[in-house]
């Protein structure tokens, strides 16, 4: 092979290695740091616009009661939360966080390619955070576009932060994939080239395998928001008209003249829906894993959860157009747009039957990570069936932009991706930390978020049917909306707030643990995976101590008949399995032979 | 192995060492190489996205064709120069010559560079004549396209900077030779990519 890999650049890692605290934690090329100031950067915003939602919900469920926001500060609240939600928090939590933590590890590398350009990454993703965050306190405040900020009402008076808001939104966006864009080369590149002996592609852990192919997908899709991103920002500052055709404001035309708004979401639902899966893949990947070990049994069906990944990458690109069903489109396409959307359904639907082929007959062990890998599976065929519904045009114009839609993609996107990512902190939060967090307060965590979470959004479907728009401030007089609706609605705010008050269980557990935490040991859950096998725990600088693993076998050796053990790391040879306290040969359980 | 082999591999029969002694990489080519394929691709989507959106705004009834400033030609000939350069240069170093190899390398930065000043001169001629960013949807595609172009070059000139001063300090051309090429591969694309622009920009 044409390159020397890391480990044996001695030179290279003497030159990496952090000689003092500031380069040790703040700025550092060790890919865990990088994970760890990545993911508690996206946790930190997924807070505010958990906070965000929460008081949208205290002005839902009691109109008249409070006024913690004016209309204006709710459509802010929509678009910040929603925004902060799909890109800031979950892009960043699983690519960035997760993604950076767990390449290196399950690669059997020492870190990535690219340490340095690592590093940059999360810093210039932190600087767009930050620019993010200046919106709230410049004049106009945030925009209120939603986070899909169609123009022209982007850059109308009416709309809130329609003049620096939408400008920093935009700035922040495109900063965010320059982030996105080093840290994503890296990715690749290390899965690609920096894997350790023996480990092929087909033996990597599927947490690897969605993490590559949503990275993939985010390189390929975040230049069509770039590209909007750059040609809003001349409408609105230059004053071209890429977008914005001539519009009349309070009786003033503008100076705009001729744009195509509809150009501007084709741009932003061909990034839009593949992000989607760019949140998606990841947590496909994590809860494979999660499953399969706690399950003490191999994935059901890997070849093809690979392909299943590998094709509904590949589909996510040609299906954006469902978002548009009502903007008056060519009923052919609607049709070719409805075709495609189904087809994907059939991927998608072959990993749940193979999760749940997975469970079957498993020797299960109900841990906390194990509840929330669950849990996935029920929020995550709720919101598939009514992702059904919608890609379907006929259906979907009824329902459109009303709370049935904010139903699904809750389901789908936002509590199924949170429910994975869950399962993983928990589940890799012994490695990180070398501590076990509190089983108990675990379990609590789930109940309140499995159960409140539903208390949300199944009410929310039965809204949508009855016509209640979304990103409405209050629905003031409206005949068609039978008032019970409200009731439903002031369920709904209690059920939220109850959520949000309960994250505060991980919070607190987390945090108490690290002190006070069982020791973990190297490998509490007995998985086969490479993570696990390091020499540390937490790994040290490096990973991997003097010599890099070398891999025999695949990452789902669970429960293999005639091992001493219910599972086999994937480093150890052939003619050696491990017993509980020693590894020794033992000729009468090795009946194999090796096929080098 | 071929990706398809790799795709149909079944992980659970085989068991023990594959792939050989080495560590697995995907490719036969340096990290480097791989990743800069991996921007090749990015850029090119952000271009051809680029691409679609012109042909869809150009299919509005307020489109009016761009005045085309023979000015292009020359700066044109400049970045096809840089590019003659740079091939030069990583042909030197290629076969591990140091003669002429600084000369090649800084040259086709230098020739870049001009051909930079060169657009920005077009872009002082169009505004003189009256073709502000405003103007019209083609004026406003040219200053965008062009200049996402030019920041594309700017990017990889500060690669080139930090290698020209390798070499300028004394660096062998082995050590060099992968840097050089990579900028070579980089050039030749954005003299692709400036073409097919060039051509899409005069002829609509
Ligand atoms: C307890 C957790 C959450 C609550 C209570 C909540 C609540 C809400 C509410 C009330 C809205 C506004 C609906 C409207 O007026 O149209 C909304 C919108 C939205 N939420 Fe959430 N949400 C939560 C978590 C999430 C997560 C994890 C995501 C990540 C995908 C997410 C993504 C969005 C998006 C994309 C929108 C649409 C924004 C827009 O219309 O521009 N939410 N949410
Ligand atoms: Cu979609």
């Amino acid at each position: 092979m044409a390159y020397v890999p890391l480990a044996d650049q001695d030179s290279e890692m003497e030159m990496h290695h952090p000689h003092s605290w500031v380069t040790k934690y703040v700025w550092s090329q060790d890919h865990k740091v990088i994970a760890i100031q990545y993911g508690g950067l996206a946790i930190a915003v997924g807070v505010v616009a958990l906070v965000l939602s929460l008081l949208m919900r205290m002005q839902l469920g009691f109109p008249e009661t409070f006024d913690l926001i004016d209309p204006s500060s709710y459509y802010q609240s929509v678009t910040m939360h929603g925004m902060i939600m799909v890109v800031y928090m979950l892009t960043a939590l699983l690519l960035g966080g997760f993604g950076n933590y767990l390449i290196p590890l399950m690669c059997g590398a020492r870190d990535m390619v690219f340490p340095f350009l690592n590093m940059l990454s999360v810093w210039v993703y932190a600087l767009s955070v930050i620019i993010l965050m200046a919106s709230f306190f410049v004049d106009g405040g945030p925009t209120g576009a939603g986070w899909t900020l169609y123009p022209p009402q982007t850059a109308m008076a009416g709309t809130p932060g329609h003049d620096m808001g939408i400008v920093l939104m935009l700035l922040s966006l495109a900063v965010f994939i320059v982030a996105f864009t080093m840290g994503g080369l890296n990715y690749v590149t290390t899965i690609l080239q920096y894997r350790c002996r023996g480990l092929t592609m087909m033996r990597l852990p599927l947490t690897v395998w969605g993490i590559f192919i949503a990275t993939i997908l985010g390189l390929f899709a975040f230049p069509a928001l770039l590209v909007s991103a750059i040609m809003m920002l001349f409408d609105m500052l230059l004053g071209t008209s890429f977008f914005m055709p001539a519009v009349i404001e309070s009786g003033t035309p503008l100076d705009h003249n001729g744009g195509s708004p509809i150009l501007f979401q084709h741009l932003f639902w061909f990034f839009g829906h593949p992000e989607v899966y760019i949140v998606a893949l990841p947590a496909f990947g994590l809860v494979s894993d999660v499953l399969s070990t706690h399950a003490r049994k191999n994935i059901f069906g890997y070849r093809m959860m690979v392909w299943a990944i590998i094709a509904i990458g590949g589909l996510s690109f040609i299906v954006w157009a469902h978002h548009m069903y009502v903007s008056g489109m060519n009923p052919y396409f609607g049709f070719f747009f409805a075709t495609t959307t189904l087809i994907i359904a059939v991927p998608t639907a072959l990993k749940v039957y193979n999760w749940v082929l997975t469970l079957w007959e498993g020797d299960i062990r109900l841990n906390a990570p194990m509840y929330f890998a669950i849990g996935f599976i029920f929020t995550f065929i709720h919101g598939g069936l009514t992702g059904l519904f919608l890609g379907n045009v006929v259906i979907d114009l009824p329902l459109s932009d009303t709370y049935f839609v904010v139903a699904h993609f809750h389901m789908v996107m936002g509590v199924s991706p949170v429910l994975v990512i869950f399962a993983a902190l928990y589940h890799w939060y012994p490695k990180v930390t070398g501590r076990m967090f509190h089983e108990g307060m675990a379990k609590a965590h789930f109940w309140c978020t499995f159960l409140g979470t539903y208390a949300i959004y199944l009410p929310m479907h039965y809204l949508g049917f009855l016509g209640v728009p979304r990103r409405y401030y209050a629905m003031g007089s409206t005949d068609f909306i039978p008032e019970s609706a409200q009731d439903l609605n002031v369920t709904i705010t209690y059920a939220a707030l109850f959520v949000g008050a309960a994250q505060l269980l991980f919070f607190i557990n987390i945090f108490w643990s690290l002190r006070n935490g069982e020791k973990a040991g190297p490998n509490p859950w007995g998985s086969a995976s490479l993570e696990w096998q390091t020499p540390d725990t937490p790994p040290v600088h490096g990973n991997w101590g003097d010599e890099l693993p070398t891999v025999y076998r695949w990452a789902y050796d669970y429960s293999v008949p005639g091992a001493h053990e219910d599972f086999i790391p994937q480093n150890v040879p052939e003619s050696v399995e491990p017993t509980a306290d020693e590894q020794h040969f033992d000729p009468d359980h090795d009946t194999s032979k090796a096929d080098v | 192995m071929s990706l398809f082999k790799q795709l149909t591999d079944k992980p659970w029969e085989r068991k023990g060492i594959l792939g050989g002694l080495n560590p697995e990489g995907a490719f036969e080519s340096p990290p480097e190489r791989v990743a800069l394929g991996f921007f090749l691709v990015i850029a090119s989507v952000i271009f051809s996205l680029l691409g679609v959106s012109y042909v869809i705004r150009m299919s509005l009834p307020d489109w009016e064709p761009l005045a085309d400033p023979s000015q292009l030609w020359l700066n044109t000939g400049l970045l096809f120069i840089s590019s003659v350069l740079f091939q030069w240069a990583r042909n030197t170093a290629k076969a591990g010559k140091q003669k002429n190899l600084i000369t090649a390398f800084v040259g086709g930065g230098v020739f870049a560079l001009l051909f930079i000043m060169g657009q920005m001169l077009t872009w002082d001629g169009l505004q003189e004549a009256g073709y502000f960013v405003t103007s019209n949807p083609a004026n406003s595609f040219f200053y965008l396209l062009t200049g996402l172009h030019i920041a594309h070059l700017l990017g990889g000139l500060w690669v080139w900077s930090k290698t020209s001063i390798r070499l300028l300090s004394g660096g062998k051309p082995e050590d060099m030779s992968l840097s050089i090429e990579l900028c070579t591969l980089y050039w030749h694309f954005l003299l692709i990519i400036w073409l097919v622009m060039f051509a899409v920009l005069s002829n609509t």
